[in-house]
């Protein structure tokens, strides 16, 4: 986001500087929902709950944030997602 | 039919028992992806009916190939730059990574006991990994299926229409090796699941 000119950016600036960026999964046909929740758990360390919730956002919504932070680190778990085969992209978050 | 992967309790390894078809299907499966990811042009062999699983006589350009273009996503959709530059960064070494995991099975496989050519009747093949080996098994299983999904088109929801097909129907036989591999994947699932939180 752009402040412009003439505001106070200070806030702005530390809340994009602290979780810019967001690695996303999407649904897809094939990979299995147990499969999906064992790669949550296991990459991110996220416990089963929290792990399956994300999985059934992806099935149900076509598509979850799964993780926050930087570009670089957004970028390695992308690439994570991608060893599993697991359907994933980045982008600035909103 | 094998019963799939369980974790054995006392050494933590991960068990399975094959028969000699079961373990061929699995190797001619893993080195037809081996194929697919270094893009060289099939060896078709007229006699032998699993070389041609995963037909690869089409398009062969990476992105082009479904199959290729579902392993390694566009990683950046908004933004073809930053998606280029990611492909170039990252795809060399996805690609040697699901290839050399297919490479471990299939030298799992022989190691087991798997001769290079299959003739006699009868063999059994038992397969022990350790953490590693199953998590190198895992990511292959994974990597199969979506080969012959992608193949075979397959939605959400659409068992029905796949096991409503005749059974001489070739994708209907795909198929039935594809929903074998689903089981398989889901007892490699458990076993190694064991331990997380």
């Amino acid at each position: 986001m752009d402040p412009g000119l003439g505001t106070t950016p200070e806030h702005d600036d530390l809340t994009v500087l602290a979780t810019p960026w967001v690695t996303i999964v999407w649904n897809d046909p094939i990979n299995t929902m147990d499969y999906v929740v064992f790669v949550f758990q296991k990459h991110f360390g996220y416990a089963k709950k929290k792990a399956s919730k994300l999985m059934l956002e992806v099935h149900e919504d076509g598509r979850s944030v799964v993780s926050t932070g930087s570009r670089e680190e957004m970028e390695r778990d992308v690439q994570a997602m991608h060893e599993y085969g697991l359907w994933a992209t980045l982008s600035k978050s909103e | 039919m094998s019963s799939g992967f369980q974790r054995h309790r006392r050494s933590g390894r991960v068990i399975a028992t094959f028969s000699g078809l079961e373990a061929d299907l699995l190797r001619s499966l893993a080195a037809q992806l081996v194929e697919l990811l270094r893009n060289e042009s099939a060896v078709v062999d007229e006699r032998d009916p699993l070389e041609a699983l995963l037909d690869f006589s089409g398009p062969s350009t990476p992105p082009d190939d479904p199959v290729l273009a579902r392993l390694f996503p566009t990683a950046y959709p908004d933004d073809d730059e930053a998606a280029a530059e990611f492909r170039r960064f990252t795809e060399g070494s996805l690609r040697d990574g699901k290839a050399r995991s297919a490479g471990q099975v299939i030298d799992t496989l022989e190691d087991a006991g798997l001769p290079p050519l299959l003739e006699e009747d009868g063999l059994v093949i038992d397969v022990e990994l350790e953490a590693d080996e199953a998590m190198t098994w895992l990511r292959f299983l994974a990597d199969v299926r979506l080969a012959l999904g992608t193949r075979l088109e397959v939605s959400d929801d659409d068992e029905d229409y796949w096991w409503s097909l005749p059974d001489d129907d070739p994708r209907a036989q795909t198929y039935d090796l594809y929903a074998w591999l689903t089981a398989l994947q889901s007892t490699m699932v458990d076993a190694v699941s064991h331990g997380l939180k």
